[in-house]
């Protein structure tokens, strides 16, 4: 796969949480602000690239047996050092986000890219998957922080732009997450539905 | 917060019955804290199913909580290095299951048989990994000096909670089979969108504690 393939496929077309539906715990419930989105998308970006790097790294000192424990603490750390980062820096993300960042361990994305692409592949191709699912998860949880905190707070990225009254408090509740998650969902596979389609037409007409 | 106030030494059993209906419904795992999504769009397609996973997390909640509230309170805060939380947890935790998965498999295969195909789901999970963690922000537990035996019996509850949730959307999901779904929307997101329902339903139950 050529380089430039597999920073982008994490993108859209593998895309982690809408695509692979791993990683589902944050997408529902970091996404009621975009503020909150892109931090943790930041995140989960830097523990995915830190650790790929690292288990790339030592793909062949680690014994198979005992892989999945070993993963295991070279994200934690990492997820630590975050932790440690964020609430350092950026208390108030720390608070808003809370116990979601200590999760970020077993994000299903982070240790499934380790097993599924780190132990297999070189230091600079686990960098550019590592880049391209953190970045394409940033882009799914932003998208859906965006519908989330528009449509249920008037607001974006903090700037209040439609008055109190018209807001569906819905949307930043617990149910709203499934509903907007759902929907995009359905939405990016109809139109992955449809182009496929119409590029299997294509393919018939040529024929 | 009079409730808190010239607390006695051990809580009582009002207070453990309000913990109970706290966790189950008020603050549901799955529909209010979003802990334990991945199992619940996974396993939940068939109420046998289901409630086998909902029994397997209860006895791994129990058993997590147990060993990493006696590590916090013991270890972690006399000697100051809570820093060194997540990583102690999920070791813990990840080490405890696969224990647990082969004293199993020796002890009682029938009951492997059973459960022993969900362990490995629920020990990389948030939800056991999330409540170890949350378990010291419950007030009534931190009211009472952040007791092992609480603790334990608070994630309990939360694991019932858990339970109570991923069965009835396994009820629900065994119905949406039957019915015509649009072709995008089949699979999980007809299941989010039915979570989130389900999730408003259990709304109604948000200032009863």
């Amino acid at each position: 796969m050529s380089k430039i393939k597999i920073l982008t496929k994490g993108f859209f077309k593998e895309n982690p949480s809408l695509i692979l539906v791993l990683g589902m715990c944050p997408t529902l419930a970091v996404t009621t602000s975009v503020n909150n989105a892109l931090g943790m998308g930041a995140a989960t970006t830097f523990v995915l690239l830190m650790s790929n790097i690292i288990i790339s790294l030592l793909k062949n000192v680690i014994p198979d047996k005992v892989r999945i424990p070993c993963y295991i603490v070279i994200i934690a750390t990492f997820v630590s050092m975050v932790d440690l980062i964020i609430q350092g820096f950026v208390p108030a993300l720390s608070e808003s986000l809370g116990v979601f960042i200590p999760l970020i361990v077993v994000n299903c994305i982070v240790l499934g890219r380790a097993e599924a692409f780190a132990n297999k592949n070189g230091v600079f191709d686990s960098i550019l998957d590592g880049l391209g699912m953190g970045i394409g998860f940033t882009i799914s949880l932003v998208l859906i922080a965006a519908v989330r905190e528009v449509l249920g707070a008037g607001s974006f990225m903090g700037h209040q732009f439609i008055p109190a009254d018209y807001n569906i408090l819905i949307f930043v509740l617990a149910p709203g997450a499934f509903l907007v998650l759902g929907f995009i969902m359905a939405l990016m596979r109809h139109i992955i539905n449809r182009v496929e389609a119409k590029r299997k037409n294509k393919m018939c007409a040529a024929k | 917060m009079r409730l808190y106030e010239n607390k006695p030494e051990k809580i009582e059993i009002m207070e453990y019955i309000l913990m109970l209906i706290g966790a189950v419904l008020v603050n549901n795992i799955i529909l209010v804290q979003f802990l334990g999504i991945c199992p619940f769009l996974g396993v939940s397609s068939k109420v046998n199913t289901a409630l086998g996973m909902g029994v397997a997390v209860i006895f791994v909640m129990a058993l997590a909580t147990l060993v990493t509230s006696a590590l916090q309170k013991y270890v972690l805060v006399p000697l100051d290095i809570t820093f060194l939380q997540t990583i102690v947890f999920i070791l813990v935790i990840a080490a405890l299951v696969q224990m647990v998965e082969i004293m199993l498999k020796k002890l009682s295969p029938s009951l492997y048989r059973a459960l022993g195909v969900y362990l490995p789901l629920i020990t990389t999970n948030c939800a056991v990994l999330g409540i170890a963690i949350k378990v010291t922000e419950q007030p009534l537990i931190a009211a009472h000096g952040f007791s092992v035996i609480d603790s334990t019996i608070y994630s309990v509850f939360i694991a019932i909670g858990f339970t109570v949730a991923i069965v009835i959307f396994a009820g629900l999901r065994e119905q949406l089979e039957l019915v015509e779904i649009p072709k995008g929307m089949k699979g999980v997101p007809i299941a989010l969108i039915t979570a989130g329902i389900l999730a408003m339903a259990f709304m109604g139950f948000s200032n009863l504690v």
